[in-house]
């Protein structure tokens, strides 16, 4: 019975994500698409809690639902056009349907034979201890301190930079 | 006193076992009724507070406040809500129908959501979680979409503009606020709010931490978009922000929401600096709401107190003042805590 029940619980999880995420491409109106990847950036936070990752399930709804997605929404708002459904016209000819059709269906093969092709791992022996923002912290900042302050200065001098490009140089 | 409410849930369980349903659905129904008892308890607990906040801004503005209905005008909000409920429920035809009926719902689910980690009293918390504190911050960055949705969804210049202060208001707070709490986080030494709550049982944090807590409060007012910061709706120039085109209970959702945001934010506080529900005499859960209420009440003592600021004095406020404040603070502490630790403490 419990058994059963974890299973349903992933099933469901996994079905709204990826109802969510059909909600992105199918929609017509461009808002609505990035709504529906807010509810499907929350369906891998779900999916990430179900498999015990409780610190990682937050961080994804910190940063990807709470904060990357207000800035899609910025951008769309920025282009967008007064009516909703020209900023996000039908493609126009069959052949360019063709050709995405194509390659959204290699990319798939390629993606499931890589899928299929790797000889996964069997589990650690040892299950992850339930304190695992202690142990990620030890991690990060012990044996991966290099790349984890390089990734920190990267991302710095990508705000830096993002907020001298949009101040322009004041003395030209 | 002390343990009503865990011996009322442990009767229930006791009850529904012996009934012969399995421990999955007894913790199932026990949740369900939990969850049902903290949105009851929100919910006419919004009634005082509105009430209070009338009668508070009444005095600080030498006015009465509502006095028609029952004794002190404390029947006023009870009259409003029926009002709101009866309300014609009008849904302009240009919005955008889904996001427009969304929104409130999200917001008002966001907010509830909230209190699944406070503790509220010795060993009442819904979830446990090993990580309560990250989840509280996380969670609550969500009510900036909910607001978002509103302001978009109404296609109103006002609600937009309303929306749109809202969110760089709220992301830019979102950092000084989670700053300010690893503060504490770093001297309890866990993410946990029980943790947190016992490790104050010799001295509350506020002691230890008074330039986090500063800067908790700050960063908290702007993060319930509540005056001195209330420019998402600042009434004299937006209307009412976001909220525009809402009426009767869509509106009274959303003001429920921001209720019970306050509530969770000054329970959060209580939990962090204020000892929790550790106290003398009174059982643990007397002393939350206590807490809980007193802070409440300088929230709004500050909102009736100081004029509305200029939004990029707001942008400045949190960039130039608050960030640096709580990064110093946090070196200072983590020097402090090893200080403490060479000689030995």
């Amino acid at each position: 019975m419990i058994m059963n029940m974890d299973s349903l619980v992933f099933l469901i999880i996994s079905a709204f994500t990826i109802a969510s995420a059909l909600g992105v491409v199918l929609s017509r109106n461009i808002i609505h698409s990035a709504l529906a990847l807010i509810l499907t950036f929350l369906g891998v936070a779900m999916n990430f809690f179900d498999l015990g990752a409780s610190f990682l399930g937050l961080v994804q709804i910190l940063v990807y639902a709470g904060a990357i997605s207000v800035l899609i929404i910025f951008a769309i708002m920025l282009v967008m056009k007064p009516d909703s459904a020209a900023t996000n016209p039908p493609t126009p000819s069959r052949d360019t349907h063709f050709i995405g059709g194509l390659l959204a269906w290699l990319v798939m093969i390629g993606v499931g034979m890589a899928i299929g092709l790797t000889r996964w791992p069997a589990m650690a022996s040892e299950p992850a201890e339930a304190d695992a923002v202690g142990t990620l912290a030890t991690l990060l900042l012990g044996n991966y301190v290099v790349a984890f302050e390089a990734a920190a200065i990267l991302l710095l001098l990508a705000a830096v930079g993002a907020i001298i490009l949009a101040k322009g140089d004041e003395n030209p | 006193m002390e343990n009503l409410f865990i011996n009322i849930a442990r009767t229930l369980s006791d009850w529904l076992l012996q009934l012969g349903l399995s421990h999955f659905w007894t913790d199932l129904v026990l949740l369900v009724v939990q969850w049902t008892a903290i949105i009851l308890i929100i919910t006419l607990n919004v009634i005082i507070l509105v009430w209070l906040e009338r009668k508070i801004s009444g005095f600080i503005q030498q006015r009465l406040g509502p006095n028609r209905l029952g004794p002190f005008g404390c029947f006023q909000t009870i009259a409003d809500t029926l009002k709101l409920l009866t309300k014609e429920d009008i849904i302009p035809s240009q919005t955008d129908k889904l996001i427009f009926k969304t929104a409130p719902m999200f917001f008002i689910i966001v907010s509830v959501l909230l209190y699944a980690v406070i503790p509220m009293g010795k060993d009442m918390v819904v979830v446990d979680l090993n990580v309560g504190l990250f989840y509280f911050i996380s969670v609550g960055s969500l009510t900036t979409i909910a607001i978002l949705m509103a302001g978009w969804s109404s296609n109103n210049k006002w609600s937009l503009l309303g929306a749109m202060r809202s969110v760089a208001q709220m992301i830019s707070y979102e950092i000084p606020l989670a700053f300010s709490l690893l503060g504490v986080v770093m001297i309890a030494g866990s993410l946990n709010l029980s943790a947190i709550v016992a490790a104050q049982s010799n001295i509350w944090f506020i002691v230890l931490q008074p330039v986090a807590f500063v800067t908790y409060f700050i960063a908290a007012t702007a993060e319930l978009n509540r005056g001195p910061f209330d420019m998402p709706e600042a009434e004299q120039e937006l209307t009412a922000g976001a909220y525009t085109e809402y009426t009767g209970m869509r509106w009274a959702l959303f003001f429920l929401a921001e209720y019970t945001n306050l509530v969770a934010v000054s329970a959060l506080a209580a939990t962090l600096f204020f000892g929790g529900w550790q106290g003398p005499l009174l059982p643990s859960w007397m002393w939350i709401i206590i807490k809980t209420y007193l802070i409440m009440l300088v929230f709004m003592w500050m909102k009736w107190t100081f004029p509305r600021i200029r939004m990029d004095h707001l942008m400045s406020l949190s960039w130039k003042v608050l960030v640096p404040v709580s990064l110093i603070n946090i070196l200072v502490t983590g020097v402090g805590i090893e200080i403490f630790k060479g000689m030995g403490w």
